[in-house]
């Protein structure tokens, strides 16, 4: 009976609903200064932000030898 | 009819109470906060290394855990594994099903996932003398969208029937089911501490499990079509998304709401792909438009481009250690940048 399963299926989406409506909520303005402060102790060991030199760059096309 | 009525009333005051919640911790935004923070650096980023090798549209791709070897999958029925610092391939992958649509490596390296429209996942082991397929993973009643390994043991999908799944592989079979999106499941990304992980769908949101007990935590909407890309940010306490809207949003699961947005008028181009740079301040997002942008996540401002694709970027990602960034394209190639 389509009646029923949709029934069911809506009794499970008030479930979970009443589930999410119950949580702690963090304001913004913690939870953004927290991101804020973890990129800003991470950002000098970030290495797409402090640039990679030449000589520890691991994609850097290899320099090719020559013999003299 | 009547308790129909009644539940439907109950759906829409539970709405509205989630959104007074919501409402009632949203005291500032991050880009007020992020004012005060020194611009990012202009992201000048060369393209070191072109993969070259697939014959066909390049629809994923996966850094080993050992920031040297990737995997890459496309529709001209191949996966190949490469050697990223020297551009060799190391392995080939031939798949029984041309139609993939994701690739995934395991952490220790061992073994390696495809799937796509033949709506399996099929693991193969790549560590013997010529690759291995360890398993079909069968159950699935749409297209397998996305995959991530946990272990050698553990591997989480997304598929187009709307449900995510956790398999164990010494059985084949299903551990558990992820069941509550209303569209299809298009992507997934892990928690960095692997108790949760999160999933975006065609219908238009982003959901939180719990790995283990299968339970939906937390639903964040917003967005106003598929979304096709997800990630978590590297501190594990928001997550970035991508879609077919043309923007990226950032959620912070702590607040349980959208904290950032990153859009543009002149942009008309879906989202296709997103990874974030090891301190989670530089995203990069693939679009149609065959470009690759990067966004400041904190000031919300574009500060970058990589250009080279001929098409699509369809896939991107960051290896652990951030030391480059690679793109993957419906041109076949692959572009290693930093």
């Amino acid at each position: 009976m389509s009646g029923s399963s949709n029934l069911v299926a809506m009794k499970k989406i008030v479930q979970q609903l009443r589930f999410e409506a119950s949580i702690n909520r963090v304001k913004v303005s913690q939870a953004a200064a927290d991101l804020q402060q973890f990129c800003m102790q991470n950002a000098l060991q970030d290495p797409l932000l402090t640039g990679v030199s030449s000589s520890t760059n691991p994609f850097r096309p290899q320099k090719v030898c020559s013999f003299l | 009819m009547g308790e129909m009525d009644t539940l439907k009333k109950e759906a829409d005051g539970l709405k509205a109470q989630i959104e007074a919640g919501r409402k009632a911790v949203n005291d500032t935004t991050m880009a007020t906060l992020a004012s005060g923070v020194a611009a990012a650096p202009r992201v000048q980023l060369k393209n070191r290394k072109t993969l070259k090798g697939h014959l066909a549209k390049i629809y994923g791709l996966h850094w080993s855990a050992d920031n040297r070897h990737m995997v890459s999958a496309s529709q001209d029925g191949k996966l190949l594994i490469w050697d990223t610092y020297t551009g060799n391939k190391v392995y080939a992958v031939p798949l029984k099903s041309s139609w993939v649509m994701s690739c995934s490596m395991a952490p220790s390296g061992n073994l390696v996932a495809s799937g796509g429209l033949d709506n399996m996942c099929t693991i193969a082991n790549i560590k013997g003398a010529s690759p291995k397929t360890l398993r079909e993973l069968d159950a699935h009643e749409g297209y397998l969208s996305h995959s991530r390994f946990l272990n050698d043991s553990e591997i989480l999908t997304a598929s187009g029937d709307t449900t995510c799944c956790l398999w164990d592989l010494e059985t084949g079979k299903q551990k558990v089911i992820y069941k509550s999106h209303v569209g299809d499941c298009m992507c997934l990304a892990v928690s960095p501490d692997q108790n949760t992980f999160i999933s975006g769908a065609c219908d238009s949101s982003a959901k939180l499990w719990d790995i283990r007990d299968g339970g939906c935590k937390q639903t964040f909407i917003g967005h106003t079509s598929d979304i096709n890309a997800i990630a978590f940010y590297p501190s594990g306490t928001a997550v970035i998304t991508g879609s077919d809207d043309c923007t990226l949003k950032m959620y912070d699961l702590r607040a349980d709401q959208e904290v950032n947005g990153y859009q543009d008028a002149a942009l008309n181009a879906g989202v296709t792909s997103v990874s974030l740079s090891s301190s989670g301040r530089l995203i990069f997002a693939g679009y149609d438009n065959f470009n690759c942008n990067i966004w400041d996540s904190l000031k919300a401002e574009k500060v970058g481009v990589l250009s080279g694709h001929d098409n699509r970027v369809s896939c991107i990602g960051v290896p652990d250690d951030g030391l480059g960034v690679c793109t993957g394209s419906w041109d076949s190639f692959l572009k290693i940048w930093n």
